[in-house]
């Protein structure tokens, strides 16, 4: 039982996470960033040397965790930020399906980039290998690895949080992300907040990726893209915008994933994605506009 | 002294034209209405002053400075504060948040948090209401209490021009009076310039000040309110009867 709550919220966590990447950005320019699942992709592949053997050669990796971690983040933060600069700021005035195009092909750039360097084939890695012994608690045996992503997650919400409540960057970001034409009438930056959304969105994007790869221990090029798909879900779920939404669609997702691969009957385990897709309908047929409908989803101008 | 400038400015949507050519020379201090029928061109005009509607055709000088075409955020730290129609409060954010929104543009200059704290006691003190509520969500408030919250947010700007696009739209009558009851009060305590577009000429005869009337997307007529009053001149241009 406790083993179903932590798998479910380590699982859970790696989509919130996502989840709040893509309706960062999606609250104060209306873009559904494609590219998302890419950044993080490349966020584990920028600790590589390049080489097409199968045995990657770490060497960013190979830093102590303290220094690692806001390695990783930062170059999350600066690809994103450099995304919104050469390509998604000459699409401010374009309408959100062009947009959506538009990461959908920067994405893609970003994979093919990676391919060139790296090769397809997926990589063994070992991250941060001293978080894979497992723990006990409350009898029962948890990888130290599944805790931390936890607590990291639960760390990361709140401060996320606390940054958007209490700092006067945060509260351009929520204004800007309710009324952005409005928000600009009133002095606020408009390329200040949309760089500071990519930043934040683009240091989540590493944060997954040092979660993934340390779990998984392999680096893949396809990696960005399973989670990207999750995740884009939940914010779809959560209500496009609503970042509180965002995060508790990434969690019931989780949950509803490793639940169904428990409770379902062994012989339908195998499309156990089927169902979970399927109560995804379920929920977006009762509530169309999410869990928690954001507000000012209104046209930006 | 002449501190809003616009020369022949124009305002397309695609092949509809909504502003014609107007030219309008507001003085420091002075109050202006813009009145005219439901699209005559008076919130596109006030949008493409404000930087959030492209001009199609000639400029918009404020203090001296060529704005056409500048992004919102920098004619808005020029001094430009604009409140558009539909109030458009930020319903998420609590009233204080709201206020403070509009303070962003000057908290990086020095003593920033003492003239924040007094320009929020100052707007407290012109709306107490708002005060009394200062932390619930902005979507709560009724309609005359969204307008006096985005009038004070204008102020926090400190701005040296407000432009409200139609105050008074669905307030009671009574309501009205108090925002532009205040309005006024703040116009003569601070020299702030007004420029207020309404539909009707009543509030401009009521209040005083300098009116213009539009139609079609151009200036039809341009004096003094109470002089102009409900003159025939007035509804001939506001109903177009010079036409037959």
């Amino acid at each position: 039982m406790l083993q179903i709550i932590f798998d479910s919220l380590s699982l859970g966590s790696l989509y919130a996470l996502g989840a709040l990447g893509i309706a960062l950005i999606f609250g104060v320019m209306r873009l559904v960033n494609f590219a998302h699942g890419d950044v993080i992709a490349f966020c584990i592949f920028a600790l590589l040397w390049p080489s097409t053997d199968a045995m990657a050669i770490v060497f960013a990796g190979q830093l102590p965790w303290y220094l690692l971690v806001p390695l990783v983040l930062i170059v999350g933060a600066g690809l994103s930020v450099l995304c919104e600069i050469t390509v998604f700021r000459h699409f401010r005035r374009a309408n959100p399906a062009t947009m959506m195009i538009a990461s959908f092909a920067l994405g893609f750039v970003i994979r093919y980039f990676l391919l060139m360097l790296f090769t397809s084939r997926p990589k063994s890695i070992s991250l941060l290998p001293m978080l894979s012994q497992p723990v006990e608690i409350f009898g029962a045996r948890l990888p130290l690895l599944q805790l931390i992503t936890i607590v990291a997650t639960v760390f990361i919400l709140i401060g996320l949080s606390l940054f958007l409540r209490r700092t006067r960057f945060g509260l351009e970001m929520r204004a800007a992300a309710e009324n952005f034409s409005m928000a600009r009438m009133l002095g606020v930056r408009a390329n200040r907040v949309i760089m500071g959304a990519f930043a934040l969105s683009g240091a989540l994007a590493g944060a997954i990726a040092l979660i993934f790869g340390s779990q998984t221990g392999t680096a893949d090029i396809q990696m960005g893209a399973s989670i990207m798909l999750m995740a884009f879900i939940a914010t779809v779920i959560g209500g496009l915008g609503s970042l509180a939404g965002a995060v508790l669609a990434g969690f019931l997702l989780g949950a509803a994933s490793v639940v169904m691969q428990v409770m379902l009957p062994v012989d339908a385990r195998p499309f156990r994605d089927a169902f979970v897709y399927g109560a995804v309908i379920l929920v977006l047929l009762l509530r169309p506009q999410g869990l928690i409908a954001a507000r000012g989803t209104k046209e930006r101008v | 002294m002449t501190l809003l400038n616009l020369v022949n400015v124009s305002v397309r949507y695609g092949r509809l034209t909504a502003v014609r050519d107007v030219s309008i020379d507001l003085k420091e201090g002075q109050i202006l209405f813009i009145t005219g029928p439901n699209g005559a061109g008076k919130s596109s005009l006030l949008r493409a002053i404000a930087g959030v509607t492209p001009t199609a055709g000639g400029h918009i000088e404020f203090d001296g400075a060529e704005i056409t075409g500048r992004a919102p955020e920098d004619i808005a730290r020029l001094g430009f504060s604009m409140v558009p129609e539909g109030r458009e409060v930020f319903g998420s954010l609590t009233i204080e948040e709201n206020l403070l929104v509009g303070a962003g543009m000057h908290s990086r200059t020095a003593g920033a948090k003492g003239r924040t704290a007094s320009d929020l006691a100052s707007v407290y003190d012109t709306f107490p209401i708002l005060k009394e509520r200062r932390h619930q969500q902005a979507g709560l408030l009724s309609g005359g209490q969204q307008q006096m919250l985005v009038i004070g947010r204008a102020l926090m700007t400190r701005p040296r021009l407000i432009a409200i696009d139609e105050p008074s739209l669905g307030l009671a009558p009574n309501i009205t009076d108090q925002v532009y009851e205040r309005l006024v009060a703040l116009q003569s305590e601070r020299k702030l310039t007004l420029l207020i577009v309404e539909q009707s000429s009543a509030r401009a005869v009521m209040v005083g000040g300098r009116m213009i009337l539009m139609r079609s997307g151009g200036v039809v007529l341009d004096g003094d309110a109470r002089t102009l009053g409900n003159s025939e001149a007035v509804q001939a241009a506001y109903f177009g009867y010079e036409e037959q």
